[in-house]
């Protein structure tokens, strides 16, 4: 580092909270990094991603019982050979629920995003030109949004809307836009100042030119990365929500919907609550590994 | 650089904040008019009552001008006067007031409790040996990617049905608000612990540290008095959104433990559709989150002179 009080914000996680970010990495870092190609967190986190992916497109594949459908007189029976994981009050059992559950999580997660990417990508790139007023106007519209805290405000969007999984995802995807579009707009101005920017303009292409062929793919080529380590705390906002009575209803077999049912039988069983809860914890720590990889590796090249 | 300089940034802040807080208040009137259906009905919520419609459209003052109910709904606002509940039949201020101060005092509680912890780990695990780094961190980010309900039933099931250490519901006296208040606490701790060690490191770096251990200063009034400033300031970017989280896991916290408080009544209302209850929660969290973060900011322009001349 220069004796200049640059202070860089730590990797995956500021970015993940919208500040604005700023340049500061150091060549030697990046270099190290080249050697050890792929850590073992990280591999790990990415086989787990895998199964998740394979478990929420075929759970049927993975367990015999029916998520839905259990015996009453079964009810709350401790973890054993025939239910790994117990199974609930109404006697379902818990491992079939928590395969299933992926389905629910995964998809209002990557719905959300969608809507946060969408929004998120224009109006960062709006900001992102340079063009004073368009900046100014679409910040503060960011600064709005995220004045709201995201909860809050997809309950209000739950409220106008209705209870269900679409509307949720819409909630949770109108409460990322702010945090995203921040990110967009710090990359496009990374890009649109870069060296082969400034070429492109003196070998005289027009600024049509520039942002189709210059701009457009490379700040795009970020918005992966960057969705890999936000879906993380997408996926807990839904949950919340779920938890909460305000997305899918019961007996949706739901991780945010099992817990708050296992809420009301915590008093005699321990298995209801710790299943789920662990799904959606090992979810979102698999994927913000694999994201904060994937942004160091692209390193210099996403804001 | 003259403290003139400063003021007018400080200035410059204030209207800023006041802009985003206008502005916020123009979105939900907006948002009010754009949705399908008529106002009326969407204040009503659930409730159908022989003249209801006709009462709401006099309060609100549905056959003026477009203009004229945004000048009332302003003045209403500024005036804090946040309108009728009509399926509680009370005024929204009385719901909100009466429920305010739990949720307060449980966001408050957590937020300090997250700081302490935060700040204690970074400044005995920043620039350590590799392990206790690498232990600390894997930690942040187990906590950080919990969800706050989980870590409530968690700690239910261990300190509340166990070991029956402190209450299972409610808001009597401080031993219910022992666990929910280090539920809401341990995500935002992890998250904050992670920022202030990586900006501790930095700073560990930086040639001023060197000067000061060669006066013979001690390793820990160095972390305490020096690295602990340069250090939180990346810190403050995320003073907003750890307002912002606290609020809004405050809400999930409270249904977690039956604890009465904001989280309970916005809940109800968003079942009933109670929509003028809902939009004032919403809207004074964002003024909460507006004034703390505008509050914050100012603040480090006055410690940090660096930010003065940005």
């Amino acid at each position: 580092m220069t004796a200049s009080a640059r202070i860089a914000p730590p990797s995956g996680l500021l970015h993940e909270l919208g500040a604005p970010a700023r340049a500061g990495h150091d060549p030697a870092s990046v270099a190290l990094n080249r050697h050890r190609a792929y850590p073992l967190p990280v591999l790990g986190s990415a086989l787990f991603l895998a199964a998740l992916f394979a478990v929420a497109a075929a759970p049927g594949l993975f367990t015999a019982h029916d998520p839905l459908v259990g015996d009453v007189l079964e009810g709350l029976k401790a973890p054993d050979w025939a239910h790994p994981f117990g199974t609930d009050r109404l006697g379902r059992d818990v491992l079939a629920r928590t395969l299933y559950g992926a389905r629910y999580s995964l998809l209002i997660g990557l719905g959300g995003m969608t809507v946060s990417v969408l929004a998120g990508v224009f109006l960062g790139i709006l900001a992102g030109q340079r063009n004073r007023f368009l900046d100014e106007v679409t910040s503060r519209l960011f600064d709005v949004l995220s004045s709201f805290p995201g909860v809050l405000l997809a309950m209000l969007v739950v409220t106008f809307l209705g209870q269900g999984m679409l509307n949720i995802a819409l909630a949770v995807g109108i409460a990322g836009i702010p945090k995203f579009g921040r990110i967009v707009r710090a990359q496009t101005q990374l890009v649109r100042d870069a060296d082969y920017v400034t070429q492109a303009a003196i070998y005289g292409l027009g600024r049509r030119q520039i942002f189709l062929q210059h701009v457009l793919p490379n700040v795009l080529v970020a918005v992966p990365v960057i969705a890999t380590v936000y879906i993380g705390s997408t996926i807990l906002t839904v949950s919340g929500l779920s938890f909460l009575g305000l997305g899918p209803q019961p007996p949706t077999p739901e991780w945010g919907v099992m817990l708050a049912e296992s809420r009301d039988v915590l008093r005699v069983a321990w298995w209801p609550a710790v299943f789920p809860g662990a799904a959606i914890t090992l979810t979102v720590i698999a994927f913000s590994t694999v994201g904060v990889f994937l942004q160091k590796r692209f390193e210099g090249r996403i804001a | 650089m003259g403290s003139r300089a400063l003021w007018s940034r400080v200035v410059a802040r204030l209207g800023t904040s006041i802009i985003v807080a206008w502005a916020s208040v123009t979105a939900a009137f907006l948002a009010l008019h754009a949705l399908p259906g008529r106002i009326e009905d969407i204040l009503a919520g659930d409730i159908d009552t022989p003249g209801l419609r006709e009462a709401i459209a006099a309060e609100w003052g549905l056959d003026q001008s477009l203009l004229a109910q945004y000048r009332a709904f302003l003045s209403r606002i500024a005036g804090g006067d946040l309108g009728t509940s009509y399926v509680l039949r009370q005024p929204v201020r009385e719901i909100v007031g009466s429920q305010l101060w739990p949720t307060v005092q449980l966001a408050l509680t957590a937020g300090v409790l997250a700081v302490a912890l935060a700040v204690t780990v970074a400044l005995l695990t920043a620039g350590r040996g590799r392990l206790s780094r690498k232990v600390a961190s894997a930690i942040e980010l187990v906590l950080a990617s919990t969800p706050v309900f989980w870590i409530g039933i968690l700690l239910l099931m261990l300190f509340s049905f166990t070991l029956r250490w402190f209450p299972v519901s409610g808001a009597n006296g401080w031993q219910s608000l022992v666990l929910p208040a280090i539920a809401l606490a341990l995500p935002t701790a992890g998250l904050l612990a992670q920022v202030l060690r990586e900006a501790i490191e930095k700073a560990l770096d930086q040639p001023f540290v060197t000067t000061i251990r060669a006066r013979g200063v001690g390793e820990l009034t160095i972390r305490t008095r020096h690295l602990l400033r340069h250090a939180s300031l990346p810190a403050v970017t995320l003073g907003g959104w750890l307002i912002g989280g606290l609020l809004g896991g405050a809400v999930i916290t409270e249904k977690v433990f039956g604890r009465p408080g904001l989280g309970s009544v916005t809940l109800g209302a968003v079942l009933t559709h109670d929509v003028p209850v809902v939009l004032a929660v919403v809207l004074l969290a964002a003024f909460i989150h507006v004034a703390a973060s505008t509050l914050l900011d100012i603040l480090y322009l006055l410690i940090d002179p660096r930010l003065r001349t940005a």
